[in-house]
């Protein structure tokens, strides 16, 4: 195909524009060769937000395609629309995806952190689902310093500003706070939403002549290169001076937006709509087009703009929020007014469906851009490397080291309340009490391992929903790691009554350019692969978050998993803390005394070395298959799986999470690697004596190990010869952590 | 009966209540769209639901006051009929002057969503008749604006004419300092017109009415508003 010649330049483009806009020489002469002519402004500004880290996924998306992205479930595939889409059954479907946030919430957090969960809400609702619950994955560099007090506060109002005003509930999180993530904090949000199998919408562009609307906010000069040069390399002494590359966000012009557009969508005037996130204009008329095999022209001066005299350039690159791309059914251009009016959102026409394959812009009456839509992305011209990787240096020091070498002066009761109280494991009230946590009426309890909602839609059934990853794990063994993460999360939604059927993944890694950062990246993603494969919980999308680093220092490798299980009887569900006074605790699992990447490693020696525990897949899901039956035959009072502080912690956990109820607990050893050892597929579970026998049998069923550890009392927290102390106590240090470090500071 | 929700742009509890009172109380309920410019007849009560109208800009309510529909229910009310305003409905209720005082930022400046207890201090109204004598409700708050502020005469003035519903208070039923969770004057959590036919009230019953949710302590008021119209 040729393509135009004399196309509008503002300015002559070079290979030092190129770079500028965020592209390799490299790339830059694949684009000259491929269009047979110098590109302009605009067009160079195009290709470089789309060829960029973040929308081009030209350094993951090879490996993540041996990641298993199909199942009976699946009603979608992974990267085919906006978001994942699992099959509940009943005629409806759960919609759901996590998104990283973490550059622009690290210069400016507040706006950071807001137009992270805009952007992963409009990703929900652009399908046609109706957004039931929001959850996040957070990390911070230590509590200490007052940059980071400055970061979590800010980050956790603009997520409360946003999904509160939006009115989604805000429900589960999980927050871990590591020097690692110091210079470079991870905002990971996740939104979930349900629609009817048959009711969504698509992210294609098809009909020639279809009319193309803007639909939202006008279009400004924020967020321009938010994509490809903000979020596309590492942090560095230039970082400051991007703020102005963070997107504004407005979430009552969302709450209008979803609205509009949900009804758009039922009154079946709409063919394709996709979100404006990273990369506004360019990313949504580029896929549409392409994924729709069609073409696009668009007059961008039909645009509503918060600036008049905004370039071409500007507009195509602008990551304004709360806008949406809708190709609407010829005649049927009145009543999608007729809807957008009612919700007082504007709507605009901006172009027509062509059947060239070309994405044609005009500005000021003159063609700025012809472009053949498939070469810009992901799929079609978009790079996909192979990258070299190499085993990191640092792994032979972790990997070797003598755990038996090391010792403390200090007590099993010492080290116990350290840990306790450490701004990773204490009480995270603090942040969720900013969060609405109920509107809609759905959240069953947010206080077992994975949040649980009820579904109105299907009376009786409910989902749970959790993130996890343990980042030191990965950082110990990638491939190890990202396994536990992956079984940690089914293991959460287990621990409430739930069966795992899906994740979503958020990859947060350094330079994908560095061997060893790429090593990392190749093994967590073969790790969470052969896990995804064994629970059957396909991935059904999500994001990769590169070049999260700063001075050469990148942050350990977190691949976040967002798990979605489902619950057949809402009214079976089971919480993480004790329920009835004289229950027996029993601890289900193995004794293998693992400390290799354990928070008693980290907070009594200041080490993160070791080898990360061992995951054994079989026994991973013998365990679930132990505890749903447990929870199905209503044996079970409370369900708590035993993760970071060992079975110490997880015990008091399980006190405070009741807030009255003590225990008395009689360990077989009180070695410190046994008691504060992070072995995984364990689960804590208290119950009726009189049902003990039933839930030995399940486990012999199962060849699970179970003990008998202690009962629930209705006074003290004992730990026979290492502490006893008042549940009062155990509370008061639990919840005052990381509130006196937060208020400590406040200025009255 | 029949109940009626008003829907104004960036309301999100709308549904909420619109499922306690249809769902679990089990009556008739009607969405009203803030444009519209009547009541329709045979509407017993009007829900005024939590949310962010007109994304609380200027400042929570301030413009929905002034919506087409809002004179309506300014009239509704002065008919005789019953208004509920929940979180931001009674932040609209004191911004239109069917209720005196105001809501302020919370103390601690940010927004807070826990259960509460409250205490009745007014048990023959209309929204209270029909609570536990003495029952302790444990009812939810989610606002970042529920701080009740008024004039010492007007606070004297509400408890002489027993016109406050709801006071927080902690488990056991004491109003002490350390259960007011927004620094409210008085720990006042919801009061009522002087004719006893509006509440207002920064607390979420409709978050309560479904035991399912893990408790229903928030039914009881809107079952008083039916018991009443038997």
């Amino acid at each position: 195909m040729k393509l135009a010649e004399h196309l509008y330049s503002e300015v002559e483009v070079s290979l030092e524009t190129a770079i500028e806009c965020g592209l390799t020489e490299n790339e830059y002469k694949l684009i000259t060769d491929f269009l047979g002519r110098t590109p302009t402004y605009t067009e160079i500004g195009i290709y470089g937000v789309m060829w960029s880290e973040h929308c081009s996924y030209k350094n993951s998306i090879k490996l993540l395609k041996t990641l298993p992205r199909s199942g009976p479930r699946l009603l979608v595939g992974a990267g085919e629309e906006n978001a994942g889409l699992v099959d509940i059954g009943d005629g409806y479907a759960i919609c759901f995806k996590i998104e990283s946030h973490n550059h622009p919430s690290a210069i400016e957090p507040f706006q950071g952190a807001a137009t992270g969960v805009g952007g992963i809400l409009r990703d929900i609702f652009s399908m046609g689902a109706r957004p039931i619950a929001a959850l996040n994955s957070l990390r911070f560099g230590n509590l200490d310093s007052d940059r980071i007090k400055f970061l979590l506060r800010g980050v956790v109002a603009g997520i409360s500003h946003y999904g509160n005003c939006f009115g989604v509930p805000t429900v589960a999180g999980e927050i871990y706070f590591d020097d690692c993530y110091h210079d470079n904090p991870l905002i990971n949000a996740m939104a979930v939403g349900i629609v009817k199998v048959g009711a969504t919408a698509t992210a294609s562009a098809t009909g020639l002549g279809n009319p193309v609307f803007i639909v939202g906010s006008s279009t400004g000069r924020d967020g321009i290169h938010g994509a490809s040069l903000l979020a596309s390399r590492e942090f560095d002494e230039k970082t400051e001076d991007m703020r102005p590359t963070v997107q504004v966000g407005d979430p009552f012009a969302e709450k209008l937006l979803l609205e509009a557009t949900l009804e758009l969508i039922k009154a079946d005037v709409v063919v394709g709509v996709q979100d404006m996130g990273a990369a506004g204009i360019c990313c949504s008329t580029s896929e549409m087009s392409a994924k729709g095999e069609s073409g696009m022209s668009v007059d961008l001066d039909k645009v509503p703009l918060r600036e008049s005299d905004m370039s071409a350039y500007e507009i195509m690159l602008s990551e304004s929020q709360e806008r949406m791309l809708f190709i609407i059914a010829q005649g049927k251009e009145d009543e999608a007014i007729r809807i957008c009016k009612k919700w007082d959102v504007p709507i605009t026409q901006i172009g027509n469906i062509t059947d060239d394959g070309l994405l044609k812009i005009y500005r000021n009456g003159k063609q700025v851009c012809e472009l053949i839509s498939d070469h810009l992305v992901l799929g079609g011209g978009a790079p996909q490397n192979d990258r070299d990787s190499i085993i990191p240096e640092y792994l032979k020091e972790t990997s070797t080291f003598d755990l038996s070498t090391l010792s403390t002066d200090l007590s099993s009761e010492e080290i116990f309340w350290k840990i306790l109280s450490s701004p990773t494991i204490a009480s995270k009230r603090w942040i969720f009490e900013q969060y609405d946590s109920q509107v809609r009426t759905n959240t069953v309890t947010i206080k077992g391992d994975a949040a649980v909602m009820r579904l109105k839609e299907l009376p009786g059934k409910g989902i749970a929903v959790t993130t996890d990853c343990n980042s030191k794990y990965v950082y110990l063994n990638p491939y190890e790691g990202a396994k536990i993460a992956v079984a940690e999360a089914a293991r959460n939604v287990v621990c409430t009554g739930a069966k795992p059927v899906a994740i979503t993944n958020c990859l947060n890694f350094g330079n994908p350019y560095d061997k060893e950062v790429y090593w990392q990246f190749k093994e967590a993603v073969r790790g969470m692969g052969d896990a995804c494969r064994h629970f059957d919980t396909p991935v059904t999308g999500g994001n990769v978050s590169f070049h999260n680093e700063s001075r050469n220092h990148a942050i350990y490798p977190t691949p976040t998993i967002g798990m979605l299980g489902l619950i057949d009887d809402i009214s079976k569900v089971v919480g993480s803390g004790f329920r009835n006074e004289g229950d027996i605790i029993c601890l289900l699992g193995n004794d293998r005394e693992e400390i290799g990447g354990s928070e008693y490693l980290k907070q009594i020696f200041g080490l993160i070395t070791g080898e990360s525990p061992i995951l054994d897949l079989n026994e991973e899901s013998r365990l679930h298959k132990t505890i749903l039956t447990a929870i199905d035959k209503s044996l079970l009072s409370s369900a708590h799986d035993c993760s970071e502080g060992g079975i110490a912690i997880t015990l008091a956990e399980k006190a405070l999470t009741s807030k009255i109820f003590g225990a008395e607990i009689e360990l077989q050893s009180l070695n410190n690697e046994y008691i504060f050892g992070e072995s995984q597929s364990r689960v804590i579970v208290s119950l009726p004596t009189d049902k003990h026998y039933l839930l030995e049998e399940i486990c012999n069923d199962n060849t699970v190990s179970i003990r008998i550890i202690g009962k629930v009392t209705n006074s003290n927290f004992t730990i026979n010869g290492l502490l006893s102390t008042s549940v009062e106590k155990l509370y008061s240090i639990y919840e005052n952590t990381i509130p006196d470090l937060m208020e400590g500071d406040r200025i009255n | 009966m029949k109940f009626a929700v008003v829907v104004f742009p960036g309301s999100n509890c709308d549904h909420d209540a619109y499922h306690a009172v249809s769902k679990n109380l089990g009556e008739k309920a009607h969405f009203l769209w803030h444009k519209d410019t009547s009541i329709p007849d045979g509407i017993d009560c009007v829900i005024l639901p939590g949310g962010f109208s007109y994304g609380d800009y200027l400042r929570c309510g301030a413009i929905a006051r002034f919506s087409p529909l809002m004179k309506e229910v300014v009239n509704f009310a002065s008919k005789g009929g019953y208004v509920i305003g929940i979180c931001n409905g009674f932040q609209i209720l004191t911004e239109s002057g069917l209720l005196p005082g105001a809501l302020l930022r919370n103390q601690n400046l940010s927004f807070i969503c826990k259960d509460t207890f409250l205490k009745t201090i007014n048990t023959k109204s209309v929204f209270t008749s029909n609570l536990e004598i003495e029952k302790i409700l444990r009812i939810p708050i989610a606002h970042g604006e529920g701080n009740f502020f008024a004039e010492d005469d007007v606070i004297k003035k509400l408890e002489d004419d027993d016109r406050i519903a709801f006071k927080y208070c902690n488990e056991v039923g004491e109003i002490v300092e350390s259960s007011n969770p927004n620094g409210s004057v008085k720990n006042i959590a919801g009061i009522l017109n002087a004719n006893g036919n509006v509440l207002g009230m920064m607390p979420h019953p409709e978050r309560y009415s479904d035991s399912i949710l893990g408790c229903n302590d928030g039914l009881g008021i809107f079952e008083s508003i039916l018991n009443n119209l038997k």
